[in-house]
C-alpha cells in the first residue's frame, strides 16, 4: 500500500537530474560531472560496483601470484554461468518489485529430474526440452498465484521452493550421477580463445541468455513494462500497460532461467543430488542487489547483475588463492566482504539525499 | 445467522484455525489416541504436548520475527544466531569443571542470551543506521553466523552431559513442558508489551512509514534497534532449547531453515509481509499448523522427507484461502445463493 503511495513520486525525482533545468555531466567539470554519475540511482550503484570489482581484481593481483590472468577471468564465467543466468531470471522479478526464493531448489529438482530421466534411458534432446518447459508452467503457477490471487511473492516463491525441493527428495534421496555421453561431452568441452585460454559451452549460452535479457528489457515492449511496474504499478495499469499478463510472465522467465540454470548446474556436476544448491537463490538475490537493482523495483541492469555475480565469483577465487581458510573462516569471510562491499556501495552512492 | 457466518469467515484468523481443525481430524482418524493427554510419573504426555513442546522453538522465534515483519523488515539470520547461542552454551558447559551444576548452566545461558543481543544490535545498525534492506543486511549474518558457530565449536559437534542444560529442551515443570512454558513467556511478554503499550502501534506506524512516523515523533530508529535486537534474543532462546534437546550443539544443523518456519508462520497467522500490521495471536496459530502438520505426516506414515512437498501444500493451500480474490468470489457466491433462496421463499 504505502509502495503505491512513495512509487509514483520517485521516477519524477529521478528524471530531473536529466531535465532540462540543470545542465548534464557534459556541463560540468569532470569531477561533478563523476559525482552526478554515482550519485543517480539509475547509474551509481552499478558504476561503484564495476570500479569495486576492478578494484578487488587488482589486489588480487598484486597479492597474489598468477591471479593477474584472463583465465583466471574465464574461470569466473565458467564456474558461475548457472549463476548468471540465475541472476539474469531474478534480476526481471525484482525489477518488477518481486523475489524468487525457488530458484535454488528448482536448479537442485531440474538436476534431479535430468539425473533420474537419463538413468532411465531417455535422450538428453528430449530431457533438457522437458525440463525447460515444467520449471516454466512452475514460474506460470507461482505468477498466477501472485498475481490472480495476491499472494506476497516471498511467501509463493517460498512455497514453490518447498515443493521443488520435497520432490527433489521424493525422486532419491541420494545422489544420481550422469553417464550420458552428451552431457558427459558438454560437462568436459572447452572452446579455446586462443593464448591458452579457454571457455566451456555453459558460458557461451549463458552470455546468449544475458543478451537476450538485455535486448529484451530495454527495447521491447515487455521490458518498458517490467521497468514500469516496478516504479509504480498502479501508474502502469493507468497508462494500460499489460501490467497483469507482465507480472505472471518475469516468474515465467524466472521459472525457465532456473531450469536452465539447472541443466547447465549439472554439466558442471554432472549428478543430481536433492541437497545441491542450497541458498543459492540468496547468492542471486545478493548479486541483483549488488549489480544495483533495488530490491523495491524500478532501477536496475541485467549486465549490474552479471557484475554482481562476477563480483561473489572473485571472492570466491581470492579465497581459493588465499588457500588456507578452513570452512568456517570462509563462511565469515563471505559475509565480511559481502557487509565491506553494501557499505562502500552505501557510503559511495548515499549522497544523493 | 448467514450475518454471524460471514462474519467469522471474514475474521482473519478463521483459514488458519480451519486448517489446524483439518490437521486435528486427520490426525484423529489415523490415529484414535491424538487427544488423549495423560498424566504419568506427574508429567503430561500425548500427541498435543508433543506438538507444543517441539513446536515451541519455531514459535519463539516466529513472536521475534512477527515484530521484525512488523516493521516490514525481515531477518534471515536467526537460524544462524540460534547456533551461535548453542555453540556458545555448550562450550562454556564443556569448558567448565562443573558441568552438571545450575550455576554452570545459568552463566552458559546468560552468556549466549548476551551474545544475541549483540549480534541483534548489529542487524539494528545495519537496517537503522546504514539503511540497507533488511534481506540484504540480515543474510550477511546469515552466512557469516554458522562460520562464527563452527569456529565456537572448532567444526565439531560439540556433546554436553549436563541434566540441568538437557532440561530446558526436555525437562518438565510442575507437570508441564519446560520449553512450553518458555515459549509462553515469550509470547505473553511480547503479547503484553506491544499490546498493552503503545509500543505496538510504534512498530507499526514504523512499518508503515519510517519516515512520516519519525516526522510525527516515533524514534524510529531506536525502535527498530529494539526489534532486531528482541528477535535475536528469541532467536538465542530457541537455540538454547534446540540444543538442549538433543544435548549437542551443531554448527551446521542447529536451526537450519528454521527462518523459513517462521516467517510462514507469521504470514500464515495473516500478518502482511508489507509491514503495519501484525496479530500475534495469529503467529501462534500459524506456529501450530506447522507443527502439526509435521507431526500429522509422521503419524499417517508418510515418508518424513516428503515433509516438505506437505508444507509447500498447506502454505499454498491457506494462502489461496486468505486471498482477497478468494473472498470476493466466496461473497459472490454467498450472494448468489441468498438470491436463489429470496427467489424460492417468493414463489412458495
Amino acid at each position: 500500500m504505502t509502495k503505491l503511495l512513495d512509487a509514483p513520486a520517485r521516477p519524477g525525482r529521478a528524471k530531473r537530474p536529466a531535465g532540462p533545468g540543470q545542465p548534464g555531466p557534459s556541463g560540468r567539470s569532470l569531477g561533478s560531472g563523476i559525482r552526478a554519475l554515482l550519485t543517480s540511482p539509475k547509474y551509481g550503484p552499478v558504476t561503484v560496483t564495476a570500479v569495486l570489482f576492478l578494484a578487488i581484481f587488482v589486489i588480487g593481483g598484486v597479492r597474489y601470484r598468477g591471479f593477474f590472468s584472463g583465465q583466471v577471468f574465464l574461470n569466473l564465467l565458467v564456474d558461475n554461468a548457472y549463476l548468471i543466468v540465475l541472476a539474469v531470471g531474478m534480476t526481471f522479478v525484482i525489477l518488477t518489485g518481486g523475489i524468487d526464493l525457488s530458484v535454488g531448489a528448482v536448479v537442485a529438482l531440474s538436476g534431479m529430474i535430468a539425473a533420474s530421466l537419463l538413468q532411465t534411458g531417455w535422450s538428453p534432446w528430449t530431457v533438457i526440452p522437458l525440463i525447460l518447459v515444467l520449471t516454466s508452467v512452475l514460474g506460470l503457477l507461482v505468477g498466477l498465484m501472485i498475481h490472480v490471487f495476491k499472494v506476497q511473492p516471498f511467501i509463493a516463491t517460498l512455497a514453490a521452493m518447498f515443493l521443488a525441493r520435497g520432490l527433489c527428495y521424493v525422486i532419491s534421496q541420494s545422489s544420481i550421477s550422469i553417464t550420458d555421453e552428451t552431457f558427459v561431452q558438454l560437462a568436459v568441452a572447452r572452446i579455446p580463445l586462443g593464448g591458452g585460454m579457454s571457455i566451456t559451452p555453459s558460458v557461451i549460452i549463458a552470455l546468449v541468455v544475458v543478451a537476450i535479457a538485455v535486448w529484451v528489457l530495454h527495447a521491447t515492449r515487455f521490458g518498458r513494462t517490467v521497468y514500469a511496474i516496478g516504479g509504480g504499478e498502479q501508474s502502469g495499469l493507468l497508462m494500460g500497460l499489460p501490467v497483469a499478463r507482465t507480472k505472471v510472465l518475469v516468474y515465467v522467465v524466472s521459472g525457465f532461467c532456473s531450469g536452465l540454470a539447472g541443466v547447465l548446474f549439472t554439466f558442471y556436476t554432472l549428478s543430481g543430488y536433492p541437497l545441491t544448491a542450497i541458498g543459492t537463490e540468496l547468492d542471486a538475490i545478493a548479486a541483483v542487489v549488488i549489480g544495483g537493482t533495488l530490491l523495491t523495483g524500478g532501477y536496475g541492469f541485467v549486465l549490474g547483475s552479471v557484475l554482481g555475480v562476477l563480483v561473489l565469483g572473485v571472492i570466491q577465487t581470492i579465497i581459493t588463492f588465499e588457500g588456507t581458510l578452513s570452512s568456517w573462516w570462509t563462511k565469515i569471510f563471505i559475509g565480511a566482504l559481502l557487509l565491506v562491499f553494501i557499505i562502500l556501495q552505501r557510503v559511495l552512492t548515499a549522497r544523493r539525499r | 445467522m448467514s450475518a454471524l457466518l460471514a462474519r467469522l469467515v471474514a475474521h482473519r484468523l478463521f483459514w488458519p484455525i480451519v486448517m489446524l481443525l483439518v490437521l486435528f481430524a486427520i490426525n484423529l482418524v489415523a490415529f484414535p489416541g491424538f487427544f488423549t493427554v495423560t498424566v504419568r510419573e506427574g508429567h503430561l504426555f500425548g500427541s498435543l504436548i508433543d506438538i507444543l513442546r517441539n513446536g515451541a522453538p519455531t514459535l519463539i522465534i516466529a513472536v521475534g520475527m512477527t515484530l521484525v515483519i512488523a516493521t516490514r523488515g525481515i531477518d534471515l539470520s536467526v537460524g544462524a544466531v540460534a547456533a551461535i547461542s548453542g555453540a556458545v552454551a555448550c562450550s562454556i558447559i564443556l569448558g567448565s569443571p562443573e558441568p552438571a551444576s545450575p550455576a554452570t548452566v545459568a552463566v552458559a545461558v546468560a552468556v549466549a542470551l548476551l551474545i544475541s543481543l549483540v549480534l541483534g544490535v548489529w542487524n539494528g545498525f545495519l537496517v537503522a543506521v546504514l539503511g540497507i534492506q533488511p534481506i540484504i543486511a540480515t543474510l550477511i549474518l546469515m552466512t557469516a553466523g554458522r562460520g562464527v558457530a563452527m569456529l565456537i565449536t572448532e567444526g565439531q559437534i560439540i556433546t554436553v552431559n549436563s541434566p540441568p542444560f538437557k532440561a530446558l529442551g526436555s525437562g518438565f515443570w510442575f507437570g508441564i513442558p519446560i520449553a512450553v512454558i518458555i515459549a509462553a513467556v515469550v509470547f505473553g511478554a511480547a503479547a503484553l508489551i506491544t499490546r498493552r503499550t503503545a509500543l505496538g502501534m510504534f512498530i507499526e506506524s514504523v512499518g508503515i512509514n519510517p519516515e512520516a512516523s519519525r516526522q510525527a515523533g516515533v524514534r524510529a530508529r531506536g525502535l527498530l534497534f529494539a526489534v532486531y535486537t528482541f528477535c535475536a534474543f528469541c532467536a538465542a532462546i530457541a537455540g538454547l532449547i534446540l540444543t538442549a534437546n538433543t544435548a549437542a550443539a551443531d554448527a551446521n544443523n542447529t536451526g537450519l531453515f528454521i527462518e523459513l518456519d517462521a516467517i510462514l508462520a507469521v504470514v500464515i497467522g495473516g500478518t502482511s509481509l508489507a509491514g503495519g500490521r501484525y496479530s500475534l495471536l495469529g503467529t501462534l496459530v500459524g506456529a501450530l499448523v506447522i507443527q502439526t502438520l509435521v507431526t500429522t505426516v509422521y503419524t499417517v506414515g508418510i515418508p518424513p522427507i516428503a515433509t516438505m512437498v506437505f508444507k509447500a501444500a498447506v502454505v499454498t493451500v491457506v494462502c489461496l484461502l486468505q486471498s482477497p480474490t478468494t473472498a470476493e468470489a466466496l461473497s459472490g457466491f454467498r450472494r448468489r445463493l441468498a438470491v436463489r433462496a429470496g427467489k424460492g421463499a417468493a414463489v412458495s
